[in-house]
Parts: C-alpha cells; sequence; structure tokens
C-alpha cells in the first residue's frame, strides 16, 4: 500500500511539473493558430505597416512596435541612474539605522500593483506634463517616465543586492589602500557585481515592456509614429487592452492574436538572454 | 590640486548625486504612497462595503461587487494554484533535483514569472473564454492560477531545499517510505517558508489587472455565478478611474486603497514569518 501512496505521489508530482512546460507550450500553439488568419493574409506587412485602422480592415503593428520600444527606451533612461544611485546609497551610503527602513519600504513598493501606478499618473503625473512640457499630457513621455517610476523599487532592490554579493574583505582591502567611497564602487563592487547588475537591469526592461496596466491609463492608445514624445501614442500591450473586447472581425482579433505572440516572444527572447547570459543561478548543491 | 585632492572632491560629487538620486527615487516612491492614502481614507465609508455599484450621481454606490467578485476570483486561483504549485515544487527539489528535465522546469518557471501577464489573457480568452461565448469568473481565475503556479513552484523548489539533507536520511533511516518523509519531514521543516511563497504568491496575483480584462471581464452589480461575467477590484478601479465622473474616480480610489492594504499587508505578513523563522 504505502509502496503504491509512494509511487502516485511521485508520478503525480512530476506530471505536474512537467504540465508547466507543457502549458507554456500551449500558450505560444494556441496564439500562433490564433495569429494564423493575419500571418497568411498580412504576412511580413504586419509588422512594417504603419497604419492600423480596423474599419479598413487594414493592420499595421509598427506604430505599437516602436511605442513600445521608445516608451521602454524612456523608462530605462530615466530609471537606470536613478536605480544605480538609490543602491549605492543602499548599500554603501546610507547609516545603518536607515538602511533596513529604506530598504524594505522600497522593496514593499515593488509589490504594489502596476495599475496603481498607472492611476496615479493619470491624476497627478498628466496634468504636470500637460501644464509644464506641453501637449495634452496623456503622451508617449507620460507613459515613459510612470513606467520608469513603476520599475524603479523592482530595479534598485535587485541592484542592491547583487552590489552587496560583493565580499567586504575585498572592499576592505580597497579602504586600506587609500581608496574613497567612489574608488571602491567603481573599481570594486561595479566590477565584482556587473554581471548581477546589468542581468537585473535586462530582467527589469523585459517586464517593462511587457507591462500593461502603468502606461494604458497615460498613453492614449494613438496608433502614430511620431518623433514629437509629448503626443499620444500606443504600445503592443497598450492596443491589447484597449481592444480586444471591440474586435468584430476575425482578421482584428487574429492581428490582437498576432500581437500577444509577438509580445511573448520579445519579453521571452529579454528575460532569457537576462537570465541565462547575466543570472546563471547559483546551483544549491 | 593635487591628484588625492582630486579623488576626494569627484568622490564628493558621486556620492551626492547619489544621494540625491534616492531622495528623488524614495520621494517618488512616497508621494505615490501619500497620494494613495489620502485619496484612499477620504473615499472610505461604510457604503462602500454595503453598496453595489450604481450609475454615477447616485449617493448609494459602494464596491461590494468588486469585493466579493475579487475574493472569488482569486481565492478559486489560490485553491488550484497552490496545491499544484507545491506538488510541482516537490517534484523539483525532491525528485527532479539537478536533473536536466528540473532544470528546463525552472528556467522557464523563471522566465513565466516576468512574462507579460496580458498575454496569458489573450491566451484564456483564446482557450476558455471563446469556446464557452461568454466571459466568466472561472476565466479569470484561470488565467491567476495560470500566473500564481511559477511563483508558488519556485519558493516551494527553493525552501525544500533549504531543509537539511541529514533531515531525510534520518527519516529514511527510520524505514520510511519518501512520501511520507517529504509529508512528514521536509514539509515541515518548510513550512514558514512555503507559507511566505503562498502569501506573496497570492499577493502577487491580486493587483493582477491585465488578465482579467478579457477573462473575468466587469459587471457593476453583484454577482456570486462564477460562470458569469464578474466585478473585479482591479478591473472596476480601472474603469472608474478612466470615468468622467467625480463620483466613479473616488470609488476608484477606495479600491486602490483597499487593494493596495490588501497586498501591502500579505508581504509584510510573510516577511514576518520568515524573520521568525530565521529568528529561531
Amino acid at each position: 500500500m504505502s509502496i503504491f501512496i509512494d509511487k502516485l505521489f511521485r508520478y503525480a508530482s512530476r506530471f505536474v511539473a512537467m504540465s508547466i512546460l507543457l502549458l507554456v507550450a500551449w500558450i505560444f500553439t494556441v496564439l500562433l493558430q490564433n495569429s494564423m488568419e493575419s500571418i497568411t493574409a498580412l504576412g511580413f506587412d504586419f509588422v512594417t505597416e504603419t497604419k492600423w485602422a480596423p474599419n479598413l480592415e487594414k493592420f499595421g503593428a509598427l506604430p505599437a512596435i516602436y511605442g513600445s520600444v521608445l516608451s521602454t527606451f524612456i523608462a530605462m533612461v530615466l530609471a537606470v541612474p536613478l536605480a544605480i544611485g538609490v543602491a549605492i546609497f543602499l548599500s554603501e551610503l546610507a547609516p545603518a539605522k536607515l538602511k533596513s527602513p529604506v530598504g524594505v519600504s522600497i522593496e514593499l513598493l515593488a509589490a504594489i500593483p502596476s495599475v496603481i501606478y498607472g492611476m496615479w499618473g493619470l491624476f497627478y503625473f498628466v496634468p504636470i506634463i500637460r501644464d509644464h512640457v506641453g501637449g495634452i499630457g496623456i503622451s508617449m513621455l507620460t507613459a515613459g517616465i510612470v513606467l520608469s517610476i513603476m520599475i524603479l523599487p523592482f530595479m534598485a532592490a535587485v541592484t542592491r543586492d547583487a552590489m552587496n554579493t560583493t565580499p567586504d574583505i575585498l572592499k576592505e582591502s580597497a579602504y586600506a589602500l587609500g581608496g574613497t567611497k567612489w574608488d571602491v564602487i567603481k573599481d570594486i563592487i561595479i566590477p565584482y557585481a556587473k554581471a548581477g547588475i546589468i542581468g537585473s537591469f535586462i530582467l527589469a526592461l523585459g517586464r517593462a515592456i511587457g507591462e500593461t496596466m502603468a502606461v494604458t491609463f497615460v498613453m492614449g492608445n494613438v496608433h502614430n509614429i511620431s518623433l514629437d514624445i509629448t503626443a499620444p501614442a500606443t504600445s503592443i500591450p497598450v492596443t491589447l487592452a484597449n481592444e480586444f473586447n471591440e474586435a468584430d472581425s476575425g482578421l482584428y482579433y487574429s492581428s490582437l492574436f498576432e500581437l500577444s505572440l509577438l509580445l511573448l516572444i520579445i519579453s521571452f527572447t529579454i528575460i532569457s538572454i537576462a537570465k541565462f547570459y547575466f543570472l546563471r543561478r547559483k546551483r544549491i548543491a | 590640486m593635487t591628484h588625492t585632492q582630486k579623488r576626494i572632491i569627484v568622490n564628493n560629487i558621486v556620492m551626492m548625486l547619489s544621494t540625491l538620486s534616492a531622495i528623488i527615487g524614495i520621494g517618488f516612491l512616497f508621494w505615490i504612497l501619500g497620494v494613495l492614502i489620502l485619496n484612499g481614507v477620504d473615499a472610505l465609508s461604510w457604503n462602500i462595503f454595503s453598496q453595489e455599484g450604481a450609475p454615477p450621481g447616485y449617493e448609494e454606490s459602494g464596491l461590494k461587487h468588486a469585493l466579493i467578485g475579487q475574493l472569488m476570483i482569486v481565492g478559486v486561483a489560490t485553491f488550484f494554484g497552490v496545491p499544484l504549485g507545491i506538488l510541482a515544487g516537490t517534484y523539483l527539489s525532491e525528485y527532479g533535483q539537478q536533473s536536466k528535465l528540473a532544470e528546463t522546469i525552472r528556467d522557464i518557471s523563471d522566465i513565466m514569472m516576468s512574462a507579460p501577464s496580458i498575454v496569458i489573457g489573450a491566451f484564456v480568452y483564446a482557450v476558455v473564454v471563446a469556446p464557452m461565448g461568454h466571459f466568466s469568473g472561472w476565466a479569470g481565475s484561470i488565467a491567476l492560477t495560470i500566473i500564481m503556479l511559477p511563483i508558488i513552484l519556485r519558493t516551494t523548489d527553493d525552501m525544500l531545499q533549504l531543509v537539511p539533507s541529514t533531515l531525510r536520511e534520518a527519516a529514511f533511516a527510520l524505514g520510511a517510505p519518501k512520501y511520507k518523509v517529504i509529508m512528514q519531514v521536509v514539509y515541515r521543516g518548510a513550512k514558514a517558508g512555503i507559507l511566505t511563497g503562498i502569501l506573496l504568491g497570492v499577493a502577487r496575483v491580486a493587483g493582477e489587472t491585465a488578465p482579467l480584462l478579457f477573462t473575468s471581464f466587469n459587471d457593476n452589480f453583484l454577482n456570486t455565478n462564477m460562470n458569469e461575467p464578474m466585478a473585479s477590484l482591479t478591473v472596476t478601479m480601472f474603469n472608474y478611474a478612466t470615468s468622467p465622473y467625480e463620483d466613479w474616480q473616488k470609488l476608484g480610489w477606495a479600491a486602490a486603497f483597499i487593494l493596495s492594504m490588501f497586498i501591502l499587508g500579505l508581504n509584510i505578513l510573510g516577511r514576518l514569518f520568515l524573520l521568525k523563522k530565521r529568528g529561531k
């Protein structure tokens, strides 16, 4: 009897674990199947066409792709230096009394749902952009800024963790040679933790590009490629969030599924680069 | 200026910049928190908990429908996600260990944890909503289960691996079969860790909005039938906040406040469990 239960437990647990792989494969297959209509009808034009006009059955994903890339780029440009600053502050500068409470509150802020960052952006940040930068406030720039604030806690926390892996003895040796704090940071900590820091930035990038709610509020869903970052724009997740429930034709649906597939492939690739190239997990022997 | 002086000046500049960026970063985050608390507390009233959604302009409107919907959707997702995740995590730590299969599952789950959640919504739409012909609470729960699964799996795996192998060996030496060793020794040793994983997993999916938009959809009235479209705090918050009506926006802030406090509470609780364990 107990041998039977033992076997059952082993096979059941293996089955559930393997079903994760099946699930991922299933997700890709379903998205691909549902995209087939648009892939066969539009082909490669889907990603190069700039016009998205569902009423004319014209589906070009370039504005959405452009919006995803540009808003994520703005977010990274703003968040990376801030995250490094916060991480340096937390790991090297802050007095012991501040380190833990500030560190914990940053980690807790990383847990706040992105929809709340989006809501804050809509009510408090959109007016600021409108009054001081220009445009109507709903824009690519606003989306980039809100996105940067949303990824900041995550980025700062992982960067700090990466910096904290530097052995104290290395830092102490450098200080003993007369190094200033900055010398130690740039010559010891950053070279030591480089892979971890870059990896966490790329991971944050992967999360930012697929983020929906933080940007849906403030981007406007306008399919237009504009160099003016104060103009409303769209991105892949914003298009999905706004239009999925409105799609009325087979091709429209299919194009939205193709967008999802595209987004999944992009973020899978980015996250894999971060994981396999920079953040090889330390195996617990 | 000597070389040393120069280095000291550079050092001071960089330290100042870093403190400044910390102040900016932390300032922004506390700004958001402040806004959330001020607006949330201002919008809270007994009606929020006792009344359902109403057309804009009605005094008697609340979030009862969204609160109950949220609890049901997240509850069902937890009901399925937690045992499945624990079971899969057990396989990785206790049976698969460092095998190729186990490592692949770990890598894929790590990637899934950061994958865009709206895509999961699209997937569930295709396999559940479209064949059924309508949005439903079940579909929302399924989407959240898929998101929760890799989180629970990876934390369980990590936490079980922390249990010293000498404990397992002692139990084996007494003649216990493997499942008994796992159930009675390994799980017990990792209890606090697994619990923390569950709390963090629930906290994570409770804040998900994107995968619910086209699975459980929304409903402005109380509905406890999982087979119908269902309101959730997050989607309600999104709809109310983007509406032009001031009283709806206020309800949106109340929803945001309640949800954030719930999620922060779970996170803090999870941390306390781990701290208590470490303190022993």
